[in-house]
């Protein structure tokens, strides 16, 4: 229960030794001068690998990205890529039946995470501070959705949706003709069939946040507000959920992300059929595969690149904002 | 995240040691790529007694009899076959950049529009010398299959086999069924059935292709060969009263359709034909595959989609066909070459359908007399059709029909009263699509 369930890229940085440079600690008091020739090698190269790969990876893929999202390209060899201007975006906002669905298929998923399972999972948490017995056990349970691929997580609750032989229309007898209840193939359910898969693993995700916020919480508020007189609700309202500031916002991130790039659950549940349409699907089945519009999927991409920034700017400007006054 | 420090989560900051290590990985990382690269090709350059070959039959059944037919080739040539084989759908989601990068000598392929336009996009090696000396094994229609647009051949057809209505023998003899042969016996045998406490159609299009079928079948019933291939061409409008006629047959049958179609698999509706709950499966023969009792296979049998304007009664079978192609340069030319001769003869398709027997021969100088029951009605039915179609994604671009169409027909299927605005939509992203060649 540490960093690493922030699935923070930058947070893995364990990997398997790489020779013997053992650097000697001596006090730099930040003046270059005192920087022996091999410190400054080290620190070139370890600020500049990372930046090199950093700019290669992200930042030149992106704006290529970008820059196809102007052109039409079957991506075999580089003299087929036509400069198309902005016709990919009126294509695209205009004929494409499934780009407004994707787009509010995103937003219901993001709605449906943070008002459902995000509270769900911050009532498990503050359950399991309780101390109770077993509270590990529980903890376990409660988070092992998490542990699992989506992709199992989806392909198991594939078998339970299944119209035939799945375990809901079998117990309520819905797999007769006549009473069928189609949750995977029906537009009217199955966002709603996926988004209970969905939410199941994410108030795991949410409850070990919150529960790593609740450990923090310095226990003599609680004495104070106990002497004050104060029952549990009121303890909670009035101070623990004022303390956890810090975890509801990365809460609110994570949420974010998650709606934005949730794919793989949908994926292998119906591969975005009618009815479960997103966007991070729509740029796969334009890119990947033999159809390689890579400029139609690549105007997708930026527009899912555009909702994301527009989404995490604000909260960096908010961060940096918070940080230059402390 | 550094955002956790404030709520307590252990966040030691990471000493110089670990930081290095980490370095130490990214260098790791780049030194990977190279590899990554490398993993292309099977890198046996310039030996001349290997040729490689990239395939797509990850498949038991299938694997086990090419690995069969490339024994054989080995010990009568002496050139080894070395097989590079990928999962059936990767290799077809990764054929583009696999064709551009350091593919196989030769690699598994369809006929049809996904061959050509490979070969338009000098992707592949014409093969005119192969078919010199193979061109008396095969059919003309097999010939017109493997040409490209410029007239060169390109591909050499191993087997093929055909799209039609699956029924079982045993329930049409309990219930005094007969095969309907026009469209309005179709009808009324649907209506039938529906009486007698059976699905009439089964139906699974959650993998969004089988819905093509029931189209291609209805479509060149009802417009004719010539006009299919136009409009899988992008060259017809999909507004055309031809096509809203397509529909208007296509909505008198789809209440005769299982249910819930769109969430159920292939092959979930076949396993309704096994349990004999329904009477009839528009499919390929590969639906044998369910049938794993030998007695309820001997039962399965099929017949030609019914006719629907007499002009073209029955002409048209779609006839899916599997096969090789070249490269654009392959390493081993000379040895591929001999390899390629050796798949376009009567002797090697045998070998292969001796380990599957859902399929036919693509030459009509092979051997039938060890084929089922099924193999040679199969057989005759394409050895009597006056066209051949491939499948809707074989016969026109990918990237129309896994965007545009797969989705287009899944809707159709739950909302038959949208046709209109649907075709519109299908024709508005066609012409995009089809312009931006």
């Amino acid at each position: 229960m540490s960093t690493d369930t922030t699935k923070s890229p930058q947070a893995a940085p364990v990997v398997p030794p790489a020779g013997t440079a053992s650097v000697k600690q001596r006090p730099a008091h930040g003046h270059g001068r005192l920087l022996t020739r091999r410190d400054r090698i080290t620190l070139g190269l370890m600020a500049g690998v990372p930046t090199i790969l950093h700019v290669a990876l992200v930042w030149l893929t992106a704006l290529a990205s970008i820059a196809l999202a102007f052109t039409s390209w079957d991506g075999i060899g580089f003299d087929s890529i036509k400069w198309v201007g902005l016709h990919n975006y009126t294509e695209l906002f205009t004929n494409n039946p499934q780009f407004w669905p994707a787009v509010e298929h995103n937003v219901i998923w993001f709605v449906v995470l943070i008002v459902l399972p995000t509270p769900f999972g911050l009532f498990l948490a503050v359950q399991l501070d309780k101390k109770i017995r077993f509270s590990r056990v529980y903890q376990t349970a409660f988070f092992l959705p998490v542990v699992m691929s989506l992709a199992v997580i989806g392909f198991v609750w594939q078998l339970v949706y299944n119209p035939d032989t799945g375990l809901i229309n079998s117990l309520i007898g819905a797999n007769k003709p006549g009473h069928y209840i189609d949750w995977i193939g029906d537009p009217d359910l199955n966002l709603w069939a996926i988004l209970v898969a969905a939410s199941w693993r994410h108030a795991g995700y949410m409850m070990i946040l919150y529960l790593a916020g609740l450990k923090s919480v310095d226990p003599s508020l609680r004495e104070a507000s106990a002497l004050d007189g104060a029952n549990e609700w009121q303890t909670f309202k009035n101070v623990i959920f004022p303390t956890l500031r810090p975890t509801n916002t990365v809460v609110l991130v994570v949420t974010i992300i998650e709606a934005l790039r949730a794919f793989d659950l949908v994926f292998v549940f119906n591969k975005g059929a009618q009815g479960t349409e997103l966007l991070s699907i729509l740029v796969t089945n334009n890119i990947i595969g033999e159809s390689s519009r890579i400029g139609y999927g690549s105007a997708i991409a930026v527009v899912l690149l555009v909702i994301s920034l527009a989404v995490i700017i604000p909260y960096l400007i908010a961060t940096f904002r918070k940080e230059r006054r402390a | 995240m550094h955002d956790l420090s404030p709520s307590g989560l252990s966040l030691t900051a990471p000493s110089r040691r670990t930081l290095l290590r980490g370095v130490g990985g990214a260098a790791l990382l780049g030194a990977g790529i190279p590899l990554l690269s490398a993993c292309g090709g099977s890198g046996t350059a310039a030996d001349p007694k290997t040729v490689s070959l990239g395939s797509n039959s990850s498949d038991a059944v299938p694997k086990k009899a090419y690995a069969e037919i490339y024994a054989t080739f080995t010990k009568k040539s002496g050139i080894k076959v070395d097989v590079n084989t990928k999962d059936h759908n990767t290799f077809q989601e990764q054929i583009n950049s696999y064709l551009q990068g350091t593919p196989d000598d030769v690699f598994t392929w369809f006929a049809g529009y996904r061959m050509q336009f490979f070969a338009s996009k000098k992707l592949a090696t014409p093969i005119d010398d192969v078919w010199q000396k193979i061109g008396g094994n095969f059919p003309e229609a097999m010939k017109k299959l493997s040409k490209g647009e410029d007239g060169k051949y390109y591909f050499v057809p191993l087997y093929t086999y055909p799209w039609a209505v699956f029924y079982r023998k045993s329930v049409f003899a309990q219930h005094g069924y007969q095969v309907p042969t026009t469209w309005d016996d179709f009808v009324a045998l649907c209506k039938r059935m529906q009486k007698d406490g059976l699905v009439p159609i089964a139906f699974g299009d959650k993998d969004a292709w089988p819905a093509m079928g029931t189209f291609d079948q209805i479509n060149f019933r009802t417009n004719g060969y010539d006009f299919h291939v136009e409009l899988m061409a992008g060259k017809a409008s999909w507004t055309d009263p031809k096509v809203r006629k397509v529909f208007d047959h296509w909505t008198e049958i789809l209440p005769y359709h299982q249910e819930g179609a769109v969430g159920r698999t292939w092959q979930d509706a076949a396993q309704t034909l096994v349990s004999k709950k329904a009477g009839m499966y528009l499919l390929g023969t590969f639906v044998g595959q369910q049938f794993t009792n030998k007695a309820d296979l001997d039962d399965l049998d099929f017949f030609a989609f019914p006719a629907i304007d007499p002009q073209f009664g029955q002409d048209t079978v779609e006839a899916p066909t599997d096969g090789f192609m070249l490269s654009k340069a392959p390493k081993n030319h000379e040895g591929a070459i001999k390899l390629m001769e050796y798949l376009g003869t009567p002797e090697a398709e045998q070998i292969y359908l001796k380990a599957d027997s859902s399929v036919v021969a693509a030459s009509t100088k092979a051997d039938t007399s060890s084929y089922t029951a099924l193999q040679k009605k199969s057989f005759e039915m394409i050895s009597g059709a006056k066209s051949l179609t491939q499948f809707m994604d074989r016969d026109s671009r990918p990237d129309f029909t896994s965007t545009v169409m797969q989705p287009a027909l899944q809707n159709f299927i739950r909302n038959p009263k949208n046709v209109d605005s649907i075709l519109s939509s299908i024709e508005r992203q066609k012409k995009t699509i089809f312009a931006s060649a």
